[in-house]
């Protein structure tokens, strides 16, 4: 069953309408998954709104096997069509729901997360193969940080040559990074663009 | 003398003192050369040697021989014997040879520069030469190259410079008389025809080389111990260099065969043998065998089962949603990454020569720039060519490729459903769509033919059926082994009923669209040309241009098989001619959503299906409704089709009939109504009320035998025994019919 999750985000209220539910879990627990990772971790909360209205049509979020699809209302409504059991995706997976309904973000947001970064890392050359293959990013990676990170602050990982390589959360403040030894981390890993050859099987 | 003819040596020119001074011999001697190539046009090999010799008149040749040495001859172990030959053609002007490169005056003699006068200049060297080492030898070997010049050899044969032996290689296949003695002198083959008169009576581990003359002693052996020598190549170690040896004699006399021939030997003989023979060098089973000689010509089964045997080029395509070719070309370059655009006929193809990171797995790759796809996975999708805003089905996405270039032509507007019956592949399906950026797409899980049921109404449809491969041996060789008659059926079938399915989704109303194209990676007819056949056969759809304009045309007739002539306009594509997996593409358009339904054998109900239903809900919006309407046609199908089957046994299927028995049921409500069959209770109606509706041979000799009842009914006529009514049954109705028969003449 897709779950209508429209999400309406003003800086104090979050509203979730269900208009189906395919649990006896209440949405407001999805949501507190969602919020948490979606929107303060990586803060891209106000722009929700850029990513549900635009210019070519509705978009929304649905809930479907536990993941989070972001399509538009036409594909939407052509997905109906098809049994729950057969439908395995829809427009763009988000992330997903685990077991205890903390919300993980997938490498597969990026494409959307990406231009709305407030707080960017770039990775050295060097250093991008070792991101890529899930590892963290240590202070000696690290080409260029956005001033002003907080500590834990969600980030998004781009090469030098700006091509987005994933998501992270940034370990150390902006004033700490520049203090610490090369071979602290700065960065751990959530997720790169490796995983779609290392971990294709997650995905679905 | 001081001329010097020598390439290396370079010529002063300009204004100063020394280049006042001789000049080298080569810019001498082709002053003289050019004013005899005014005078004539061609020149026998004897002429020619005439004219260099005179044109040599001042040359000295000795010193420039030493050093030339290397470069006259063959440079391998063959250059004692094997001499180059004269070129016919002129030469005009040596301007800047001397620059040249000696070594590349003439291994290879390709001529890739394109400027004929070097070209000219070269071989006014080769000739000058020549002459040199023919003083003691007046015969010029050009192994016969020069003795057909007057046969249709023009000049401008020389735009692809042979070695001589290629050329004359390919003068004997077309003479069918035996070489000439010039060339046999040095021919190579001339050679090893010495060694293999020792014929191999029995001893298959010979080594042999068989020339056309010899063949046909060849073929003498080859039938002489038959049964033996098969057992014995069977026990023993076989030669493959035998074989193969073999086998291109083989096709060379099958090639020429009236001339050929081997008098009494038919060419049956040649052939199993010839089958036998690829079997075990190319190691095939022998139904593929059978299969492939039925589709090519014996040359060109050679030339496909030799492509089947090496890969085909790796070839990406550029994902214009992320990054266009020209920039991602100039990324992978960087990498260290040999590549060249696809051809002229794609615009985001790249084929990839050699890389020195691996191309899966770069970081372009990974950020989805580009997709590892064999290019003829681009042809489909080229003929079908989406437009932005249609609905497009992918019936058998799997692993994703065309899906997602469906969508980048459609520039992520749209919708497309990519299904597959397989669960697992679609992971990859789902992987890659996200990996390259994919937004308008829905991934499902069904078998292809419940389609229609679930959604109908696309504007198009690609069906890239399941096969057997046979097409894409290259990248899975267990093909060659593990395919029988039954595969290609069971293929065959499947993709008939595929066909149908995604015929029955497309909406033929569409205004952009309403085609559906077909594929396979297969070569095979029956899975191929048929199935279109029948398709065009059982819908409403005709087929239109692919749109790709290279490519064979598809089979017409094939063996004993007839199909559309609309046919040639699908394409065939081979891995020996185009350099791409064997494959087959078909595009069909839908012209009308009505259901044609069967009027042979069955004798089902002909209705034609209401279109004023189908063609109003098509027009709306949802696209979910129009094919309910046709399901529900399809299922008022079904239901006549159950009952066409009792009255065969006494119509023959023809409409009138049954109408007329559907009316006679209606009328007869005083015939006892008992656990009958309809076509008893018809029978009966028909000889009560002496309706002749329709009378059939049958019906008569029914009539007849009213009176002669019981020996009729006793003998198990055609249509009594069809309809396998119990014994206490039958001898009910006899009784009934007796005695109303028998208060009617009363």
């Amino acid at each position: 069953m897709l779950v209508d999750a429209r999400l309406y985000l003003t800086s104090y209220v979050l509203d979730i309408v269900c208009l189906q539910m395919a649990r006896d879990l209440q949405c407001s627990e999805y949501l507190q998954g969602l919020k948490k990772s979606l929107f303060s971790v990586h803060s891209i909360g106000e722009n929700i709104k850029l990513l549900v209205d635009r210019p070519d049509g509705t978009y929304c979020f649905r809930l479907h096997n536990d993941r989070v699809y972001y399509i538009s209302e036409r594909i939407l409504k052509l997905a109906t069509n098809i049994s729950r059991d057969k439908l395995v995706s829809v427009g763009t997976c988000f992330g997903k729901f685990t077991k205890t309904l903390k919300f993980r973000l997938h490498i597969t947001a990026l494409d959307f997360l990406a231009p709305y970064a407030k707080f960017k890392v770039w990775v050295k050359p060097g250093q991008e193969q070792s991101f890529l293959y899930g590892n963290h990013v240590l202070k000696s990676g690290l080409g260029r940080i956005t001033e002003n990170t907080n500590q834990y602050q969600g980030v998004v990982v781009y090469s030098m040559s700006d091509v987005p390589l994933g998501f992270g959360v940034a370990a150390k403040s902006t004033q700490e990074c520049r203090r610490v030894d090369p071979m602290s981390i700065v960065v751990f890993h959530q997720a790169d663009i490796g995983e779609f050859i290392r971990s294709e099987d997650t995905l679905t | 003398m001081g001329r010097k003819l020598d390439p290396t040596t370079y010529v002063k020119r300009g204004p100063g003192r020394k280049s006042r001074k001789q000049k080298g011999a080569e810019t001498e001697l082709t002053k003289f050369i050019t004013e005899e190539e005014t005078a004539q046009k061609r020149l026998s090999s004897r002429s020619r040697k005439r004219a260099g010799k005179r044109a040599q008149v001042t040359k000295k040749p000795k010193v420039t021989a030493v050093k030339e040495e290397p470069n006259k001859g063959f440079t391998d172990e063959n250059s004692e014997w094997l001499k180059p030959a004269k070129r016919k053609r002129e030469a005009d002007h040596i301007d800047d040879d001397d620059d040249d490169d000696s070594d590349s005056q003439w291994e290879q003699e390709e001529d890739e520069e394109g400027e004929g006068q070097k070209k000219k200049g070269k071989r006014q060297l080769i000739e000058n030469d020549d002459d040199d080492d023919d003083d003691d030898d007046d015969l010029v070997d050009d192994y016969g190259a020069s003795e057909d010049s007057g046969e249709g050899e023009k000049e401008g044969e020389s735009d692809e410079e042979l070695l001589p032996i290629e050329k004359a290689a390919k003068k004997q296949k077309k003479l069918q008389e035996v070489m000439d003695q010039e060339t046999d002198d040095d021919d190579e083959e001339e050679e090893e025809e010495e060694d293999k008169d020792g014929e191999k009576s029995g001893d298959e581990d010979m080594d042999e080389e068989d020339t056309v003359q010899v063949n046909i002693d060849e073929m003498d052996t080859f039938k002489l111990p038959k049964a033996e020598d098969i057992a014995k190549e069977g026990v023993m170690l076989v030669d493959l260099q035998t074989i193969h040896q073999r086998i291109k004699d083989n096709v060379d006399v099958l090639s020429h065969f009236s001339t050929k021939r081997e008098g009494g030997k038919d060419r049956a003989e040649y052939l199993s043998l010839l089958k036998k023979d690829l079997s075990t060098y190319y190691s095939y089973n022998n139904f593929l065998i059978d299969k492939l000689l039925e589709i090519f010509p014996v040359s060109e089964l050679i030339d496909f089962l030799e492509a089947n045997e090496i890969q085909r080029p790796v070839t990406i395509r550029t994902n214009t949603l992320k990054t266009r070719r020209r920039d991602l070309a100039q990324a992978l370059i960087n990498r260290g990454v040999n590549l060249d655009p696809l051809g002229k006929w794609s615009k985001v193809g790249l084929v990839i020569f050699d890389s020195s990171v691996p191309i899966g797995a770069t970081p372009e790759y990974l950020a989805g720039h580009y997709m590892l796809q064999g290019a003829s996975s681009f042809l489909p999708v080229m003929a079908l060519s989406p437009q932005e805003g249609e609905t497009i089905l992918d019936m058998s996405s799997a692993p994703g490729g065309k899906a997602t270039y469906i969508a980048q032509l459609m520039r992520n507007t749209g919708v497309v459903v990519a299904n597959d019956a397989s669960a697992d592949r679609l992971k990859s399906v789902v992987g890659n769509i996200h990996r390259l950026g994919v937004t308008n797409s829905v991934v499902c899980n069904y078998d292809g033919r419940q389609f229609p049921k679930v959604m109908g109404g696309f504007d198009r449809v690609l069906l890239d059926a399941p096969c057997s491969g046979t097409g894409v041996i290259s990248k899975d060789p267990a093909v060659k082994t593990s395919k029988d008659e039954s595969d290609i059926q069971r293929s065959a079938h499947l993709q008939k009923e595929l066909i149908l399915a995604a015929i029955d989704s497309v909406n033929a109303e569409s205004p952009s669209g309403g085609y559906l194209v077909y594929c396979t990676c297969s070569i095979m007819v029956e899975e191929n040309e048929w199935v279109v056949d029948y398709a065009l056969k059982k819908r409403n759809v005709k087929l239109v241009p692919t749109g790709l304009d290279f490519g064979k045309e598809g089979f017409t007739r094939f063996k004993e098989r007839r199909f559309h002539p609309s046919l040639k306009l699908s394409r065939r594509f081979y891995p020996h001619s185009h350099n791409m997996d064997g494959f087959f593409v078909a595009k069909l358009k839908k012209f009308s959503n009505t259901v044609p339904t069967t009027t042979v054998d069955n004798g089902a109900v002909e209705e034609t299906e209401p279109s004023g239903d189908v063609k109003v809900q098509s027009d709306s919006f949802d696209e979910e409704k129009p094919f309910k309407a046709g399901s529900k046609n399809k299922s008022k199908k079904q239901k006549p089709d159950g009952k066409p089957v009792v009255s065969q046994a006494t119509a023959n299927g023809k409409s009138a009939k049954s109408i007329a028995k559907k009316t006679q049921k209606n009328e007869n409500p005083t015939v006892p109504k008992k656990a009958k069959m309809d076509n008893e209770t018809e029978k009966v109606d028909k000889e009560i009320n002496k309706s002749n509706i329709v009378k059939t041979d049958k019906e008569t000799s029914k009539e007849g035998s009213r009176f002669q009842k019981k020996g009729d009914k006793q003998r198990k006529s055609h249509i009594q025994s069809k309809k396998r009514i119990g014994k206490n049954k039958f001898n009910k109705l006899k009784k009934l019919l007796k005695n109303e028969f028998g208060n009617e003449h009363l």
